[in-house]
């Protein structure tokens, strides 16, 4: 408790340390913020689902909040479902087993760009008749245009914008662009209150019909969508428990076999000396990222197992050798002679005496390897051996890439996992280099 | 290596020092290369026995060899008039053949050495998907078309990451606790970030913002007539990938330098220089650059260690035509041999880089010259 208080005593008088700090717990709060409000299933649904999940959104949508530092709004994407909000639809018992299922979407356009697409998606519940449905369109002035009798199946798509008898009604102009065009200067969105009324017709008593009205906008959520309609949002927040946890069971699981293999090596010197040298010497000349890529390619692309690799090559990196000299040093020091001499066990002498002095080391130690982790990550997964089932930053920036996201002006698809990647890394950079400063005070003057 | 650590015989040294040097040096040179070859033998070793594990490298031998049989049998007249069924057994026949021959059904080990030694001599065969530009299908005629691409960048790359360190952290370490000094050691943790990711934010801003800078290649296409037309064109597309490497590793590395060069002012025989009345630049030279050196080479070297690893996506994210770009394009098309091939080369470059660096080391390191610990870094 009071080197917890000591530690924030001291880490105060370094303010990228406290800034990294605010990172970090950011970081923290978001990840657990993702798992709770995404469950594991669920994001993994929504970020592999397939076209069924991510047809309600809009294709390369930019996020909405660019609205703020546009003159001429854009369209933001309003999807409107019946089974949400149960007040647009009202049931009227007709006798007979026939049934109205009316809904009114009722919705504010105040946007100077006109939407992308329209379209409504309908699923019923019948045994043999089909549901009938028809669907018109009030503007704000009032006008009513009728759009579209349909006979529905239990799944059905009227697609608006691509209704070609709808486009000759309104003059040639596309759906999305008549519907909401100012009928004294079609160039022009008419803003205000628009209402889509579906008069639905069920003939059996337990059929029912339910809708979801969509106006795709060139804008959508607080993180926009990509080529395949996916809510880039899903995947940043995700990217968060994933990179944290990589980060840190990695880092602190390959930190502490360094140390406490250098610490036997120290110990019991000799061949095994050696050997943890020699091994050394190959693991430095080894290519990591190629035996990432070959083991990816080869056996497994699960994450942990990629990750395991890493470790067990960093277990003999650069690390060994500093650990190395400094168990070196520790050896020589009065109080292990003391209790070799009152006949401690070796197991106790590495253990209890070896490792603990050189734990102060091991703490920045493992926090500055923290982010080398989280960008390996992002690193395989540009290069496409990314794990198949986790949406990861890194996942993001290899579609953003290989869509040629730079080249098309779409930036918001490379900079928001990018930022989240280097907030992260700076966060615990900063601390790592703030602890090691704290703990190593040689360098503190400097 | 023990050689080198044996005490000096002052006597000898005394007579013929120059010489003495020169053939300590060598010895070094020569140690540290036999040690490192031997060290690139296990890497290459360890990298077949993982391609291998799943069999791998026999799957990609045995059909590479099935496709030259068929290939030699297309214009057998005597084979075209065979049904399916007897060009198979044919096939199969001469398969088994050539296996014998070629020891695919010798065990595992003897097989494995096999591997070794093709790996070491970069004889990987024939690549399943990709070609070389000039058409060869050999792994070994498409690495070394994509070699000097690599070689390129990276190299310019390193130096200027080495020169421009050296002098902008002895510029910090003039002005300690300047402004400009505590910026650096503020964005000394931007370094955690690979050079490709700051690649990404140059195009971003040199490329699709600003318009200045090609978004990747290495040439202009079409390319430009004229040799000089021709280097400036490549001149002009090294220009942000240089720059990603030197901006991802810059602050680490001044800050770094910086410190062991305020570590080496510190030593009281350059205060002695000062009290001698030498000159700053003097002193800088001779009695804080000189003795920090061995330790700049030791922390150069992990830094290039890392951007090696970094380089493969650094060439994808710039469609750089090197070995990295050729490796994201081998794994996109599952292309073994080139995947093989790449690994072995990387494990050359980083033990080539290595051995570089410690003939440096050797040269710059007094106690080399002199004898007595050069080898325990």
């Amino acid at each position: 408790m009071k080197a917890i208080a000591n530690f924030f005593r001291q880490i105060k008088h370094y303010p990228s340390a406290v800034a990294g700090l605010i990172i970090i717990a950011f970081m923290v709060i978001l990840a657990i913020y993702a798992v709770i409000a995404i469950p594991y299933s669920e994001a993994v649904r929504l970020w592999r689902g397939g076209e069924d999940v991510w047809k309600e959104t809009p294709r390369n949508a930019r996020p909405a909040w660019f609205n703020l530092f546009y003159k001429e709004k854009q369209s933001v994407t309003q999807i409107m479902r019946s089974t949400e909000n149960p007040e647009v639809k009202t049931v009227v018992d007709l006798g007979n087993g026939v049934k109205t299922n009316d809904f009114v979407f009722e919705f504010d356009y105040p946007y100077d760009g006109f939407p992308t697409e329209l379209a409504i998606f309908f699923t019923s519940t019948f045994k043999s008749a089909r549901p009938n449905a028809s669907v018109k369109w009030i503007t704000p002035d009032g006008r009513e245009i009728p759009m579209q009798d349909l006979t529905l199946r239990p799944s059905e798509t009227y697609n608006i914008s691509q209704d070609t008898r709808l486009t000759r009604r309104l003059g040639g102009a596309t759906p999305h662009v008549g519907l909401f065009a100012d009928p004294n200067n079609p160039n022009k969105v008419l803003k205000g209150t628009y209402k889509l009324v579906i008069e639905g017709l069920v003939f059996e008593e337990d059929a029912n019909i339910e809708a979801t009205f969509v106006v795709y906008g060139k804008l959508y959520g607080f993180a926009g969508t990509d080529h395949r309609r996916r809510d880039i949002g899903v995947a940043l927040l995700w990217g968060a428990p994933v990179a944290l946890s990589i980060g840190l069971v990695v880092a602190v699981g390959s930190s502490l076999a360094t140390m406490v293999l250098a610490a036997l090596a120290v110990w019991y010197g000799g061949w095994i000396d050696w050997i943890i040298r020699r091994i050394n010497e190959v693991v430095m000349i080894l290519p990591l990222l190629p035996i990432l890529i070959m083991i990816g390619l080869f056996y497994s692309r699960n994450i942990w197992v990629i990750m395991g690799t890493t470790a067990l090559l960093g277990i003999f990196g650069s690390g060994i050798l500093s650990y190395r000299s400094m168990f070196l040093q520790v050896k020589t020091s009065g109080y292990i002679d003391a209790a070799r001499a009152y006949g401690a066990s070796n197991m106790r002498i590495i253990f209890k005496y070896l490792i603990p002095k050189v734990i102060p080391v091991l703490i920045p130690g493992f926090v500055t390897q923290i982010p080398s982790y989280v960008f390996l990550e992002a690193t395989l997964a540009v290069l496409g051996l990314g794990d198949p089932s986790l949406p990861t930053w890194g996942k993001l920036l290899n579609d953003a890439y290989s869509r040629g996201a730079l080249f098309n002006g779409q930036y918001y698809w490379v900079i928001e996992p990018a930022v989240l990647l280097i907030l992260t890394g700076l966060g615990f950079a900063m601390v790592g280099f703030a602890l090691d400063r704290i703990f190593n005070p040689r360098l503190r003057g400097l | 290596m023990l050689n080198v650590e044996t005490a000096p015989d002052r006597a000898v040294r005394a007579r013929s020092r120059t010489s003495e040097s020169i053939m300590r040096i060598l010895r070094y040179t020569l140690v540290r290369g036999v040690t490192l070859f031997i060290t690139i033998i296990i890497g290459v070793y360890l990298a077949i026995l993982i391609a291998n594990m799943g069999g791998y490298v026999d799957e990609m031998r045995k059909s590479s060899l099935k496709e030259q049989i068929e290939q030699s049998l297309q214009n057998d007249e005597e084979y075209k008039l065979l049904s399916p069924a007897q060009k198979l057994q044919r096939v199969n026949e001469i398969y088994a053949l050539r296996e014998a021959e070629l020891g695919l059904d010798q065990p595992f080990l003897v097989r494995s050495l096999k591997y070794l030694w093709n790996g070491l001599t970069l004889n990987f065969g024939q690549a399943e998907y990709l070609l070389s530009d000039s058409g060869s299908r050999q792994v070994r005629n498409i690495l070394g078309e994509r070699l000097g691409p690599t070689l390129l960048l990276m190299a310019t790359g390193q130096l200027f990451l080495f020169f421009v360190g050296i002098f902008f952290a002895l510029f910090l370490s003039r002005r300690y606790g300047s402004v400009l000094d505590r910026i650096v050691v503020a964005l000394a943790p931007t370094s955690a970030a690979p050079s490709w990711f700051y690649g990404i934010f140059l195009i971003l801003i040199f490329a699709a913002l600003l318009g200045w800078l090609p978004f990747g290649g290495m040439i202009d296409a079409p390319p430009p007539q004229g040799t000089f037309a021709k280097v400036l064109s490549t001149l002009k597309h090294l220009i942000l990938p240089v720059s990603s490497i030197v901006v991802s590793s810059i602050f680490l590395t001044a800050y770094y330098w910086r410190t062991f060069f305020l570590i080496y002012s510190s030593e009281d025989y350059v205060d002695m220089a000062k009290a001698k009345g030498l000159s700053g630049r003097q002193i800088e030279r001779r009695y804080v650059l000189r003795p920090t050196l061995p330790t700049i080479i030791t922390s150069f070297m992990m830094t290039l260690i890392g951007l090696w690893t970094g380089a493969i996506v650094l060439e994808t994210v710039f469609n750089w035509p090197g070995i990295g770009r050729l490796t994201q394009q081998a794994v996109n098309l599952y292309d073994t041999p080139i995947i093989v091939g790449t690994t072995v080369i990387y494990a050359y470059l980083l033990a080539l880089t290595v051995f570089a660096l410690d003939i440096i080391y050797a040269l710059v390191d007094p106690r080399v010259k002199l004898g007595g610990g050069g080898t325990g870094k």
